[in-house]
């Protein structure tokens, strides 16, 4: 089993163990954790809040003592940089390569290897500072933080300790209004940049006696943001809400991916519940294993009701500092290390590489190539007028967003254009589950959709279908129309000519309409317009259809 | 005193042996031995002088190979022959390539073909086993990576092969380079070849010895603290520090990051210095070496012919007083007295010069290294490569693969460095010998705004017993207090032999450390080359094989 996975090191002429270390009692911790990562909920946006309640006896009870407590929250959130190689090594980083296939001298730590750090991770740090609002160092270093974990190869990571690379941040966001809405501001204390670890894969012994645990070292060595928020946030909405607007931001500025699942964006929450009106926080717990929003959402609340119970009952002596598992099928969370001391890391300036110096010419580049930032566009947008609901949706993914923009500058109307990318496009996106960048059409086609409507080339119902064509096919609204012969018709004398037509067919009707059951008005218009194959004008049809209805009666 | 040596009985087959009878043409013989007092004589009487200085070994293996005097695959031959027939005494080795021959016989064939060869086609060099090389065992000493290959070259090595230099094999050496004699490693003893009774220094003994015996032209060692340029004292060859960054260390397995860097060893100032310029230069694999250009040391070696009476005249040299002090033998301070003087014959200005920090050097070094060392070391697990000791559980795998990996001495440091750095006692010790460290980079900046050179010992002593100081680190430790200031300020040094004190068969070698500003190194080059090319009545061919070159 290990020498599968470390095959393609065997070609590598140093000595490699091809068996693996620990056996199973050391890495029963990660056989959970693997477990509950392949049931997480997929879902990115969080879900309304699943009623948490440990029993429902004492969920009233609960619901009283929520009142006279408030939680505080703060995140610890590692984001994974999409750079193209590591941190510290020209090593690329493809998620789900298979084991140690990604690796060289110096991310495995082999004697002699030395870190030179990758220009491209402070660039992406300082897109983010700046993002975030926080004060940049102009003067940072790397430290050394020291621990022993087979998933660490130097027996040290990477990181930044006292001067981190940016600090006193803040983030705006708009609650979704399904969550009751409105605007929060909370803190960011700090930004630092390090490096990932790799990853423990765990693995029945094969032909070995023992059972055994293997290193996978692709990931070690990726270059990673921790941003540290203030413990601003009072609820599991709020946390989640704050997690996916981090999403969003990294995901404009480009520097990751953001994604949850591949654990490019990664959230540790710190809880603590104390009675309103204390000052002092209470005892603090951290969450692990969040893998998605609404389990960040669902495992604060759950926590928060968990540590509520327990002051409510006298018991807060129960609530210990400890690290606690967010177990997604029990939905509840359980202790998974209690915290004995302060770990001491040993914390010193990483020898091996020179400080980190920025210049204000730099810092000033990169500001000014920034890309509008979410907050910024969702205040531009509420300043076109849109509703809360449109401005959320279309900026919550940027390339919505900037579909949308593109659609606006080509002329189109802005609530026509939210409309129909909120309406039709996003029902075909979801359908088809495609991104926006996948389907047909495009920003200019829809604008002219738009536009042709407005001025009556064609009606809005031949709109829809040709929009569904541009879609999935791709093409021209005017090559469209003028390939099918979808030019709406406006001569008055060629719709008479079908009124007649049909009026003519339909005896038995007409008599009974011109009996006084006008109801069938509407039978004759749809008669009309299928002999026009939906070409003819609904206004014009309509006023001359009434002319011949009333005309001899 | 030199004159009544006899080599050892045990090596008197040497005298028989045909092999030997291939004399390399840079070691000519003497024409006597002379026992005539040092004189400062001055440079007029330089010519008519018995004692032909040091000759580059790189320089005349090129002359050798161009005008096809020797082919590569005789000189190659020869330095082997010595090697086998000296190493059971010195143990200096580690591994012996066994692709001499045939990297010779493959430049023979180059020579015949007419190719261009490169600046150090068929130099012999021997590489400090901490140093990568991905052909041979890498292992630092330490039974932790024994059998350990690694799978790329450090630089410096790619650097002298791409040059056409042939690594001969790996030197024994201190653990990890924690230590000041050899004794630390995890295999084997190396003897100094002035008295096989006594240690060749350390930590890069193994790299000082090999050259002193003739194992090979030249070769790489580390100096973190002073293992480059104590060994070079004690074997009596030339070692040469560099400034902190000159130098690539990637692929030199890391003792103190802040304060290692690897240095050359030659039989000549020359062979350092070109040695040196071979390896020097910035490195994308390492973010701490330095862009500044190399210039063509080459350059400072002026021949003797052209030497004016007075060749250094002007130049400023600090004798620093710290270094004299009680607790240096006699005979050391004599013989660096004596150097300063032949400095003075050469038109040298020289002075004494306070460096008040001093002392505070050896504290601060130890606590920086070790606390460096401490994190350097945690690599070592037995996870990825190296020695693995199988246990039931996680914790005990860590402890038992690296109590058994690593020996005392190691251990001693990794402790105390876990100790500056821990929670609460970091800013007592780690962060005040950072302080102590920029006074001390303040007080060499201001001692070389004043003078162009500082001039001390290169250690307390000539080479000490073997087992001598071997349980009493303190006693060893207190032996780098002439190098380690060096490490701390980041400058370029190097010894060379200046003399002689007593004991062993044939007296041990004294070397005189010579300081330079940062990335001077060409002046350094210049002076020791002078100074050497114009010492008298020295000659610094251990006895161990001074029949055979003599
Ligand atoms: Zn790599």
């Amino acid at each position: 089993m290990a020498s599968t996975i470390f095959r393609s090191l065997h070609s590598h002429p140093f000595l490699f163990h091809p068996t693996a270390l620990i056996r199973r009692k050391y890495v029963i911790l990660y056989c959970t954790m693997r477990s509950a990562q392949t049931q997480t909920a997929t879902q990115e946006k969080v879900k309304p809040q699943v009623k948490v309640s440990p029993h429902s006896t004492q969920s009233k009870a609960l619901e009283k003592a929520s009142k006279d407590y408030e939680a505080v929250i703060g995140i610890e959130t590692h984001v994974q940089l999409n750079t193209l190689t590591k941190a510290f090594c020209s090593c690329p980083y493809n998620y789900g390569s298979p084991p140690n296939t990604s690796v060289c001298p110096i991310c495995m730590g082999l004697p002699g290897a030395l870190p030179v750090l990758n220009l491209k991770v402070i660039e992406s740090a300082v897109k983010v500072g700046l993002a975030l609002n926080c004060k940049l160092s102009l003067n940072s270093k790397f430290d050394r933080k020291q621990y022993f974990y087979p998933d660490l190869p130097k027996g040290y990571q990477i990181s930044q300790f006292d001067v981190p690379i940016a600090t006193s941040g803040y983030i705006d966001l708009d609650l979704p209004l399904e969550f009751g809405g409105g605007h929060r501001k909370f803190g960011i204390t700090r930004v630092h940049m390090e490096e990932d670890a790799g990853k423990l894969l765990h693995s029945e012994g094969g032909s070995y006696s023992q059972e055994t645990a293997e290193v996978d070292l692709n990931r070690a060595g990726v270059p990673l943001l921790e941003i540290v928020s203030e413990p601003d946030m009072r609820n599991g909405i709020e946390a989640a809400e704050y997690a996916a607007e981090l999403q969003r931001l990294v995901r404009y500025l480009g520097v990751s991916n953001g994604n949850m699942q591949e654990g490019s964006l990664r959230c540790d929450v710190n809880i603590s519940v104390r009675p309103i009106g204390q000052l002092q926080f209470g005892t603090k717990v951290e969450i692990k294993n969040l893998n998605s929003f609404s389990s960040v959402s669902r495992a604060i609340d759950y926590e928060i009701s968990r540590q509520v119970l327990l002051h409510s009952q006298g018991q807060d002596k129960e609530i210990v500092q400890e690290t606690r598992l967010w177990e997604e099928g029990a939905q509840k969370t359980v202790t998974m290390r209690k915290k004995e001391g302060l770990a001491d890391y040993r914390y010193f300036p990483e020898p091996d590489l020179p400080g980190v110096f920025l210049t204000t010419d730099y810092v000033d580049g990169i500001r000014n190539s920034l890309p509008e930032l979410p907050e910024t566009k969702r205040r531009r947008y509420e300043k076109m007028g849109l509703s809360m609901q449109d401005v959320l949706f279309l900026a919550n993914d940027m390339n919505v967003a900037e579909f949308f923009d593109t659609t606006i500058t080509k002329g189109a109307d802005v609530k026509l254009a939210t409309n129909w990318i909120m309406g039709d496009i996003a029902a075909y996106m979801k359908n088809e589950k495609l991104t926006i960048n996948e389907i047909k059409l495009t920003p200019q086609e829809l604008a002219e959709l738009i536009a042709s409507i407005k001025d009556g080339t064609i009606s809005g119902k031949i709109g829809k279908e040709i929009l569904f064509e541009l879609l999935a096919k791709g093409g021209t609204v005017k090559g469209l129309i003028e390939a099918k012969d979808l030019v709406q018709i406006v001569d008055p004398a060629e719709i008479e000519k079908w009124v007649e037509k049909v009026l003519s067919e339909n005896p038995k009707q007409l008599e009974q309409y011109r009996g006084g059951k006008t109801k069938l008005q509407g039978y004759f218009a749809g008669q009309v317009m299928k002999l026009s194959k939906g070409k003819a004008n609904p206004g014009l049809l309509n006023k001359i259809l009434l002319e011949k209805l009333n005309a001899k009666s | 005193m030199i004159s009544t040596l006899q080599p050892p009985r045990s090596l008197s087959h040497f005298r028989s042996n045909p092999t030997l009878l291939l004399r390399y043409t840079s070691l000519k013989p003497l024409s006597s031995l002379s026992s005539q007092p040092v004189t400062h004589s001055t440079i007029t009487d330089q010519s008519q002088s018995p004692n032909p200085p040091s000759h580059s070994q790189i320089l005349s293996t090129r002359h050798s190979l161009l005008s096809r005097h020797l082919t590569a695959t005789q000189l190659a031959e020869s330095f082997l022959t010595r090697l086998r027939l000296t190493e059971p005494h010195l143990r200096s080795f580690l591994h012996v390539s066994d692709s001499v021959l045939a990297q010779a016989r493959e430049l023979d064939e180059k020579i015949q073909r007419n190719e261009e060869l490169g600046p150090l086609a068929g130099v012999l060099v021997a590489i400090k086993d901490n140093i990568c090389t991905a052909e041979m065992p890498s292992t630092a000493g330490s039974r932790v990576l024994e059998g350990y290959t690694p799978p790329y070259d450090a630089t410096a090595v790619r650097k002298i092969k791409e040059l056409g230099g042939i690594v001969v094999g790996k030197t024994n050496l201190d653990e990890f380079g924690m230590g000041s004699t050899t004794e630390a490693s995890a295999y084997q003893v190396t003897a100094n070849p002035w008295d096989i009774s006594r240690v060749p220094g350390g930590s890069s003994g193994g790299s000082a010895a090999a050259v002193s015996a003739r194992q090979c032209m030249v070769s790489l060692g580390s100096d973190t603290g002073g293992s480059v340029r104590q060994p070079a004292s004690f074997c009596g060859v030339v070692g040469l520090k560099p400034t902190y960054g000159r130098v690539s260390r990637f692929g030199l397995m890391a003792y103190a990051s802040s304060l290692d860097v690897i240095g050359c060893f030659g039989t000549s100032v020359a062979d350092a210095g070109i040695l040196l310029h071979a390896i020097s230069g910035h490195d994308r694999l390492d973010a701490t070496s330095s862009k500044r250009e190399v210039p063509d040391f080459s350059a400072q070696f002026v021949s003797m012919n052209l030497l004016e009476s007075k060749p250094l005249k002007g130049l400023r040299i600090g004798l620093i007083r710290e270094t004299l002090d009680d607790g240096v033998d006699t005979g050391v301070t004599s013989a660096v007295r004596t150097a300063a003087l032949h400095l003075e014959e050469l038109g040298c200005c020289v002075t004494e010069v306070s460096l008040p920090s001093f002392s505070l050097g050896l504290p601060a070094y130890y606590i920086l290294a070790s606390s460096e060392s401490s994190s350097n070391l945690s690599r070592y697990d037995g996870v990825r490569y190296g020695n693995r000791v199988a246990a039931d559980e996680l914790n005990s795998q860590y402890m038992d693969s690296r109590a058994k990996g690593f020996g005392s001495e190691v251990k001693r440091r990794i402790l105390t460095g876990t100790y500056a750095l821990s929670a609460g006692y970091y800013d007592a010790y780690y962060k005040r010998a950072q302080q102590v460290r920029t006074v001390i980079q303040k007080s060499f900046k201001t001692a070389l705004d004043e003078h162009d050179i500082l001039i001390s010992p290169a250690a307390p002593s000539a080479a000490y017993k073997i087992v001598e100081k071997k349980n009493d680190p303190l006693a060893m430790y207190a032996g780098d207090i002439m190098t380690v200031n060096v490490n701390l300020a980041g400058l370029p040094a190097m010894v060379l032999p200046c003399g002689f004190v007593e004991g062993g068969p044939a007296g041990l070698p004294v070397g005189l450390q010579m300081i330079g500003a940062a990335f001077d190194e060409g002046k350094l080059l210049k002076v020791a080359h002078i100074f050497e090319q114009t010492l008298q009545n020295c000659r610094f061919v251990p006895p161990l094989i001074a029949d055979e070159v003599a």
